[in-house]
C-alpha cells in the first residue's frame, strides 16, 4: 500500500500547501467566521449573527446600488466584448493581410495594468468632455460609458486571441464541404463556425463576466466613485467600506461573502449552461 | 473576386480600429512632452513651442514617485514571485495528480475553488494573516503570491500532466532516479510548454497587481502601479504633467515585455484558455 513517493510530499507539496494556506484558505474562513461578528482588530470579534448581512441592506445605502451598477456594467461590457472580440477574429482568420500585425496592436492594451488604464482614459475622455464644459465627473453615465469603453480596450484583444484559436480548429474539410454544398457565408457562420466555437465562448464569457464582476483597478483609477458613489461597484464599495469607515468592518466582511457568493454562483451556473450547448453542437 | 472586396473592405475597417487602439497610448505619450497647465484641457493637441518642456514632467514625476526603486521593487516581486510559482507548482501538481489520495484531491478541488474567490472576499484577513506572521515585507509578498497563484498554476499544470504518459516516468525509476530526479531530469522537461504559459499569465498579474501589494507592503514600499496611484492621492490636485510621464514610463516595461516574447504571450493566451 505504502507508496514510495509518499516521503516526498514535505519537498513536493508542502511549500505550496502552506503558502495557499496563509494566503487564502486561513483568510478564507476566518472572513467567513468575522461575517458573523462586530470587529475592529480581528481579535475583538464578537459575535453578533447575521445582522451585518441586514445592514449590509439596510444601513448602507451604498451597497445595492452599487450592486446594481455592477450588474449593468457587466451586462453591457461583456455583451460588447465578446461580439466586436468574435467579428474580428473572423477578420482576422481570414486572407487580409498583415493580419499578425493587427493582432500584436489589438492585444497589447492587455499587459498594461488597470490603474494605469484608469488615469490613460481619464485623460482622454475629460480631454473630449472639456470641450462642452463636463468632466468624468459630473455625470454617474459619463462614468458608466467610460468604464465600458475602457474594459472593451483591454479585454477584446485577449478575447480575440482566444476565438481566433477556436476558429482555427475547426477542420478545413468542413468549411470546404459546406461551401461545395453551396452553403453562403451566413448559413456557413451560423452552421458551421459558430457551433464549433462554442468551448471558446465558454471561455470567454466566463473570462468577461468574472473580470467586468471584479473589476476594481480601473474603477479606483478612473472615477474612485465619482460623482457621490454613483459609478462605484461592488469590490470598491467593499473596500471602502472596510478601509474608509469605522465600525463597518463586519459589515463589509458581510459584503464580501455575499459578493463572493454572487460571483461563484453566476460562474457556475454560466459555465454549466454554454457546456451544455457544447455538447449538443 | 467577390472575397477579394470584402476582404479589402475588412482590411479598411481593421486600419481603422488599430489607429482607435493605439491613439490613448499615443496621446499620452505627447502629452508626456507637454506643460502640465496645457494638458487637461487641450489634450488632443501636439506640443509646440509654447507647450513642449522636454523631460521636465519626467524628471519632476521620477522624484515624486520615486519611480526607479518603485521599478526595482516591481521587478524583484514579479521575477522572484513567478520563479518560485514555477519551481512549486510544478511540483505539486504532478504530485498530486500521480499520488491519489483522498486529500490531493480536497487540496486540487480546493485550489481550483480558490480562481472565482474575488479578492475582496480574504481582502482584509489575508493582509491581518500577512502582518501577524511578519510577511509584509517584499521577501514575504511572494509567499503569499505564492499562495495565490497556486489555483490557476496547478490547474493548469494538472490539466497537461494527465496526458503525459506514465511510460517515461516509470523508465526513469527502472534506471534508479529517485522521486525528485524523475521529477526536474524527466517530467519538467515536457512541461516547459506549459511553464511558459503560467510564467506569462502570472508575470502579466503581478505586475501589474495593485491591491495585494499595497495593502500588505504598500507603507514601506511601492511598486509601480502603487505609485502612480500615489501621485493622485498624495496631494490634493493631481500634477498631470508627471501623471503623464508615469504612465509612459509604466509602459515602456511592459511593451519590451510583449514585443520580445510575443509569440509565447500569444500562444499561451490561446493555450491557457483552452484548458480552462
Amino acid at each position: 500500500m505504502k507508496n514510495p513517493m509518499n516521503r516526498w510530499f514535505p519537498v513536493f507539496v508542502l511549500p505550496t500547501l502552506i503558502a495557499f494556506l496563509i494566503a487564502f484558505v486561513i483568510p478564507f474562513l476566518l472572513g467567513l467566521f468575522l461575517s458573523f461578528t462586530e470587529f475592529r482588530t480581528v481579535s475583538d470579534a464578537q459575535f453578533v449573527g447575521i445582522s451585518n448581512y441586514i445592514r449590509a441592506f439596510s444601513e448602507d445605502s451604498t451597497f445595492l446600488p452599487s450592486l446594481i451598477f455592477t450588474v449593468k456594467f457587466a451586462v453591457t461590457s461583456v455583451i460588447s466584448i465578446n461580439v466586436i472580440a468574435f467579428l474580428l477574429a473572423l477578420m482576422l482568420t481570414r486572407s487580409v493581410p498583415g493580419t499578425k500585425i493587427f493582432r500584436t496592436v489589438f492585444f497589447m492594451p492587455n499587459l498594461i495594468g488597470g490603474i494605469v488604464l484608469g488615469y490613460i482614459w481619464q485623460v482622454i475622455i475629460n480631454g473630449v468632455l472639456y470641450k462642452f464644459g463636463y468632466s468624468i465627473t459630473s455625470n454617474p453615465n459619463f462614468g458608466f460609458w467610460g468604464l465600458v469603453i475602457l474594459m472593451n480596450w483591454q479585454m477584446i484583444g485577449y478575447m480575440m486571441i482566444i476565438y481566433i484559436a477556436g476558429i482555427q480548429n475547426i477542420p478545413s474539410e468542413i468549411t470546404e464541404a459546406a461551401r461545395v454544398d453551396g452553403a453562403g457565408p451566413f448559413t456557413t457562420l451560423f452552421k458551421i463556425i459558430i457551433p464549433s466555437v462554442m468551448p471558446s465562448v465558454t471561455i470567454c464569457l466566463f473570462l468577461t463576466i468574472t473580470n467586468s464582476f471584479k473589476l476594481f483597478d480601473q474603477n479606483l483609477a478612473l472615477t474612485a466613485g465619482a460623482p457621490a458613489n454613483r459609478t462605484q461597484m461592488v469590490a470598491l464599495d467593499i473596500y471602502n467600506t472596510f478601509y474608509s469607515r469605522v465600525g463597518y468592518e463586519g459589515v463589509g466582511q458581510a459584503k464580501a461573502v455575499i459578493f463572493f457568493i454572487i460571483v461563484a454562483a453566476i460562474a457556475l451556473f454560466q459555465l454549466r449552461l454554454t457546456r451544455s450547448k457544447e455538447e449538443e453542437a | 473576386m467577390k472575397t477579394k472586396l470584402a476582404d479589402r473592405f475588412f482590411l479598411v475597417i481593421l486600419l481603422l480600429l488599430s489607429a482607435v487602439f493605439i491613439f490613448p497610448v499615443f496621446i499620452v505619450l505627447i502629452n508626456s512632452f507637454k506643460l502640465k497647465f496645457s494638458i487637461s484641457a487641450t489634450p488632443f493637441v501636439l506640443p509646440d513651442k509654447d507647450t513642449f518642456t522636454g523631460l521636465s514632467n519626467y524628471i519632476e514625476g521620477i522624484a515624486n514617485t520615486g519611480f526607479w526603486s518603485a521599478f526595482m521593487w516591481s521587478l524583484f516581486i514579479t521575477v522572484f514571485s513567478v520563479a518560485v510559482i514555477i519551481i512549486f507548482t510544478s511540483m505539486t501538481a504532478w504530485y498530486i495528480t500521480r499520488v491519489k489520495s483522498r486529500f490531493n484531491s480536497v487540496l486540487y478541488y480546493t485550489l481550483v475553488f480558490s480562481m472565482i474567490v474575488p479578492f475582496q472576499m480574504v481582502m482584509f484577513t489575508m493582509s491581518k494573516t500577512a502582518n501577524v506572521l511578519g510577511l509584509d515585507n517584499p521577501a514575504g509578498i511572494i509567499l503569499i503570491y505564492l499562495g495565490f497563484g497556486a489555483g490557476l498554476s496547478v490547474f493548469m499544470f494538472s490539466g497537461f500532466i494527465k496526458t503525459v504518459p506514465l511510460g517515461v516516468e516509470e523508465a526513469a525509476k527502472i534506471d534508479g532516479c529517485n522521486t525528485f530526479q524523475i521529477f526536474w531530469n524527466v517530467v519538467f522537461p515536457i512541461l516547459k510548454p506549459t511553464a511558459i504559459t503560467v510564467a506569462i499569465l502570472n508575470t502579466m498579474w503581478i505586475w501589474n497587481d495593485y491591491l495585494l501589494p499595497y495593502l500588505v507592503i504598500g507603507n514601506d514600499y511601492k511598486t509601480i502601479p502603487i505609485a502612480v496611484q500615489y501621485l493622485k492621492g498624495g496631494y490634493g490636485s493631481v500634477d498631470m504633467g508627471a501623471m503623464m510621464a508615469m504612465l509612459v514610463l509604466s509602459i515602456i516595461p511592459v511593451i519590451i515585455f510583449y514585443l520580445s516574447s510575443q509569440k509565447y504571450i500569444i500562444k499561451g493566451v490561446a493555450s491557457g484558455a483552452v484548458k480552462g
